[in-house]
């Protein structure tokens, strides 16, 4: 190929949502002259339709394109794309482990956020050169000169001199390109060493089976190349290898030290190909595998059910295809009195658990019922024996429990003095306990606190962003599991139990927990033609009760001959809105009641 | 199967002015329309001249919009010209709709030559504040001046339309307008809940929170009231809506819960002639202009389609439905289609068994709703 690693240099960009990320990568790929306007969708990177909708990147891509620098020589650029989301914290942490440098984009009116510094620190502890840019040059309210010397204050990175830039009207772009080419440090592998490529994503094509993204660091890989996964252990012939065009796979000769790009293999499953993984040749592997990798457990659980019982199969199916694509999502089939069969998934967070629901609902037409996400405790029974609990039906008998556990996160947030007291108390209201605050300048404080994971997987985000209007930014990592006082919490309609309504909580909680769950239960459930009474229920004792009082006048007054058809109408309307209930015990729940208890903090 | 026994409803869109909660079809302010829609009801009654001819007609309705506003020559020429055209049963029921607005004492001759034997006045209230909220055009000295001319014009079966749930309305006032009315002593009496339709101005000030109606515990104290008090005047639950004195329900209404066939003639009428349910144009100038040609509507009925209308429309009825009625009709057990939905509100007490009846309990008939629509299939 002749292509020198000197001329490859491999980056992402790192940012907060909306500080401009994608655009700028858009403009790097216009600018290098690999895309002509026609060929330009907004926004190339995120090609996920869902993606484009939310504005963030829930999948690492990459592309390549040719950069012909301003000291006349040509560069190959790989731009890594990582996700932007706490819930994709392994994933992030992999795809900057391919890269050998990144761009830091930062509002130059809002600064710096907390997620920025959490992906900015990751980049760091993975050696990565990174150097800032100052977008969004062109608001009012920006002020580049105050958010530069933030960014040497609390990063300690050099940034009076970063490229000011508007990535929306293209200016400062160039600048920031010939800055690619003289601060990312190009490769130093060596290709006459053993094989040795990191995984950063994969995706699933019905044709070519398994694509797997990789960044080789030695050696050098060709189709016909037996490989071995070294954490999988599984093996393959390579039948492709390629680089990242636009939106297209380009299939080459080879992929040597240094570079960036794809294999396929003929695998069937994504599980074989574990982001973080290394790829080795077969027959000349190398001696130890890449650091780093992980196999990434769900975080969040919740009960996935079809809202029509007949479209149970449909729903296996969908799942079964979303999994080709997602090795962090999991699933298996489960029982519910009050719901019939569906299936328990795990998740990385409630963001990928938003993202697949959403996907099953718009891309495999299927209308879902929600049970409400939990997370994994570790129930510890008397016998000696411990049992990760992730749906609260299955919590043995508080007689053989010796005593649980739950996770806990550590949580950084960066909130301006404002809004200090406020976040302060939200974190004490959801059980948090605080490690550290600095004050990164005047106005603007970073507090880390540890908070179970419960505590923040329904509302937290939401919580955090009315009570700082906006002005607070929050991401957290798993921290440990810790011994904690939690009990089941179940709610009685009609005195009858619901499976599906009870959660674990912490006790001290219960019995708020459970009256907000009448309350807003109480809400959702239809009057009937008779009383029905809401209870919440701890280890059989009633702790909390409403009641939804019976329907005393429902009537028609008037019909007579000329409105036969049009009374029928209505009492049909009447039938079609109780088809799209449960019954549970004589009593028609509304599929929306299942996801009362996420809505508990919404004053 | 051909029916031998038919009614027929007469529609007569013409209003002085609409009220504020009416959503059926009738305009105001035009009266040059009066003669040529009655001549097009000549014109389509005439189409049915050979299916007439073989039915007895039970009953006859003229309804409105407001009958009682045209001229009454109108009325009597069109039951004229229906006589012509089918025999009549010698007692038939004919009934007309009178607004007390529009009562004039001379018009009572054309009426009673025309065969009218029952008149129904819409009353509605009392109270000058209620009437004034609904938007009706008379008071009650007006619907006291009709009722007494029409006792002395000879009609000796009388119906009077009151509503309930009415802005500004209390159990209070509800009572007074019931015994001022009941103290008249008309043989029947109905007592209509307010329905709040779509895309009337009281709907329109209703959501705008404009009216203060009464909560749904007051309603309820009201058609609790209501029943009770009729009842002890000697009026007798027929309907939902319907108090009569024994004898003296309205056998038009009576065949329509019973699903029996009728005629519908008129813009927006409908029909249910020997399974076809049927509904002209509403359309008035349409209906005007091309009468023989006004159907919009016609849709034969399914087996499973009658035996629905048969449940809903007769378990409005106190007395409900008959199980050997249902046999003979349907050549099937009312149980063996209906068991389940049947038993689960007996259950409840909101159903109960008679001798080959099955009917709604007073607490049944004020949630009727939700029951009747178990009875869709």
């Amino acid at each position: 190929m002749g292509i020198s690693q000197d001329h490859i240099r491999n980056f992402s960009i790192i940012a907060h949502i909306d500080h401009g990320k994608s655009t700028l990568a858009d403009r790097i790929l216009e600018r290098t002259g690999l895309l002509t306007e026609r060929e330009m969708q907004d926004q190339v990177l995120d090609n996920m339709e869902l993606e484009r909708e939310r504005g963030i990147t829930i999948k690492s891509q990459a592309v390549r394109t040719i950069y012909h620098a301003k000291n006349g020589e040509e560069y190959i650029f790989n731009l890594i794309d990582t996700p932007g989301h706490v819930d994709f914290n392994y994933e992030v942490s992999r795809s900057l482990a391919a890269c050998d440098g990144a761009v830091l984009v930062v509002d130059s009116a809002q600064g710096i956020e907390a997620q920025t510094l959490a992906t900015v620190y990751l980049a760091l502890d993975h050696d990565l050169e990174v150097f800032p840019v100052l977008n969004k040059i062109d608001l009012p309210s920006a002020d580049p000169d105050r958010v530069a010397a933030e960014i040497e204050d609390v990063i300690g990175i050099e940034a009076m001199d970063a490229p000011r830039i508007s990535a929306k009207n293209g200016t400062g772009i160039d600048e920031v390109l010939e800055e690619i080419v003289s601060k990312v440090p190009s490769p130093k592998g060596s290709a006459e060493e053993p094989l040795k490529c990191l995984i950063f994503d994969s995706v699933y094509d019905s044709y070519k089976g398994v694509i797997v993204f990789i960044r080789v660091f030695d050696g050098s890989i060709h189709p016909g190349d037996p490989v071995r996964f070294m954490a999988t252990g599984h093996q393959d012939e390579v039948v492709e290898v390629g680089y990242f065009g636009a939106g297209q796979f380009i299939p080459c000769e080879e992929l040597s030290a240094g570079m960036v790009g794809y294999i396929t293999a003929s695998i069937k499953d994504v599980r074989e190909t574990r982001v973080g993984d290394t790829v080795t040749n077969a027959k000349k592997p190398c001696k130890e595998a890449l650091p780093g990798y992980k196999k990434v457990n769900p975080m969040v659980y919740c009960g996935i059910y079809p809202a029509d019982t007949q479209k149970y199969p449909d729903l296996r199916d969908a799942l079964e295809k979303l999994q080709l694509n997602d090795a962090s999502l999991s699933y298996e089939p489960e029982t519910s009195v009050a719901l019939g069969f569906g299936f328990r998934c795990g998740f990385l967070g409630l963001l990928h658990l938003d993202i697949i629901q959403e996907r099953l609902e718009r891309e495999y037409g299927l209308d879902l019922v929600t049970t409400a996400p939990g997370v994994v405790y570790r129930v510890h029974k008397t016998d000696g024996t411990m049992i990760e609990l992730t749906n609260p039906a299955n919590l043995p008998d508080p007689s053989e429990t010796d005593y649980m556990e739950e996770p806990i996160v550590a949580a950084e947030i960066m909130v301006s003095t404002e809004y200090l007291g406020a976040i302060i108390r939200l974190c004490q209201e959801r059980r948090g306990v605080q490690t550290g605050m600095e004050y990164m300048e005047e106005t603007r404080v970073l507090l880390k606190y540890d908070l179970p994971l419960n505590e923040i997987i329904y509302d937290f985000f939401d919580a955090l962003k009315s009570r700082s209007r906006g002005y607070a930014s929050f991401d957290y990592e798993m921290k440990e599991y810790r011994r904690s006082e939690l009990v089941k919490l179940d709610i009685l309609i009609n005195h009858e139990y619901v499976d599906a309504l009870s959660f674990i909580v912490f006790k001290d909680n219960a019995y708020e927990r459970g009256s907000r769950m009448c309350e807003k239960l109480k809400g959702e459930i239809p009057r009937h033609l008779f009383e029905i009474p809401i209870q919440a229920a701890v280890g059989g004792k009633i702790i909390a009760r409403e009641t939804v009082k019976a329907v005393r006048k429902d009537v028609l007054a008037k019909c007579y001959g000329g409105d036969i058809t049009r009374k029928r109408k209505l009492l049909e309307k009447q039938k079609e809105g109780k088809k799209k209930m449960r019954e549970i015990g004589n009593v028609e729940i509304p599929q929306k009641a299942f996801l009362s208890v996420l809505k508990l903090d919404d004053e | 199967m051909m029916n031998k026994d038919c009614s027929i409803y007469i529609h007569v869109p013409f209003c002085a002015r609409k009220c504020q909660y009416c959503d059926f079809l009738s305009v105001s302010g035009e009266e040059e329309a009066y003669r040529p829609y009655f001549e097009a009801l000549l014109k389509e009654a005439g189409l049915y001249s050979k299916v007439l001819s073989q039915k007895t007609i039970q009953t006859v309705y003229i309804g409105g919009g407001t009958p009682s506003l045209v001229p009454s020559v109108y009325i009597k020429n069109i039951l004229c010209k229906l006589k012509e055209m089918a025999p009549f049963e010698t007692d038939a029921e004919i009934s007309m709709e009178m607004n007390p607005g529009t009562f004039r004492e001379e018009a009572t001759e054309d009426y009673r030559e025309a065969g009218i034997s029952r008149v129904s006045i819409g009353c509605q209230s009392i109270h000058a504040a209620e009437l004034e909220a609904l938007g009706r055009i008379h008071d009650h000295a007006d619907f006291l001046r009709t009722y007494e001319g029409l006792r002395r014009a000879g009609f000796d079966n009388l119906n009077v339309d009151l509503m309930t749930g009415i802005p500004e309305e209390t159990v209070k006032t509800a009572k007074q307008t019931l015994k001022a009315v009941a103290g008249l002593d008309p043989e029947h009496i109905s007592v209509y809940s307010l329905i709040l339709e779509p895309g009337t101005p009281l709907y329109a000030k209703a959501e705008a929170g404009l009216l203060r109606l009464p909560a749904e515990e007051e309603c309820i104290a009201i058609d609790e009231m209501t029943s009770a008090y009729l009842d002890q005047k000697g009026y007798r639950r027929v309907e939902i809506s319907n108090y009569a004195k024994p004898g003296r329900e309205c056998r038009h209404n009576v065949r329509n819960w019973e699903c029996r066939d009728y005629l519908g003639l008129g813009a927006g009428a409908a029909s249910l002639l020997d399974g076809h349910r049927m509904r002209n144009t509403a359309d008035i100038r349409a209906y005007i202009k091309d009468p023989e040609h006004s159907l919009a509507e016609d849709h034969l009925l399914t087996e499973k389609e009658k035996m629905e209308e048969f449940m809903f429309l007769g378990l409005r009825m106190t007395r409900g439905v008959s199980l050997s009625d249902f046999k003979e009709r349907f050549g099937r057990d009312l149980l063996g289609v209906y068991g389940e939905s049947v038993r689960r509100h007996c259950r409840e007490g909101l159903l109960v068994f008679g001798e080959d009846r099955l009917f709604l309990t007073e607490r049944g008939l004020a949630v009727s709703n939700p029951i009747l629509a178990d009875f869709l299939l």
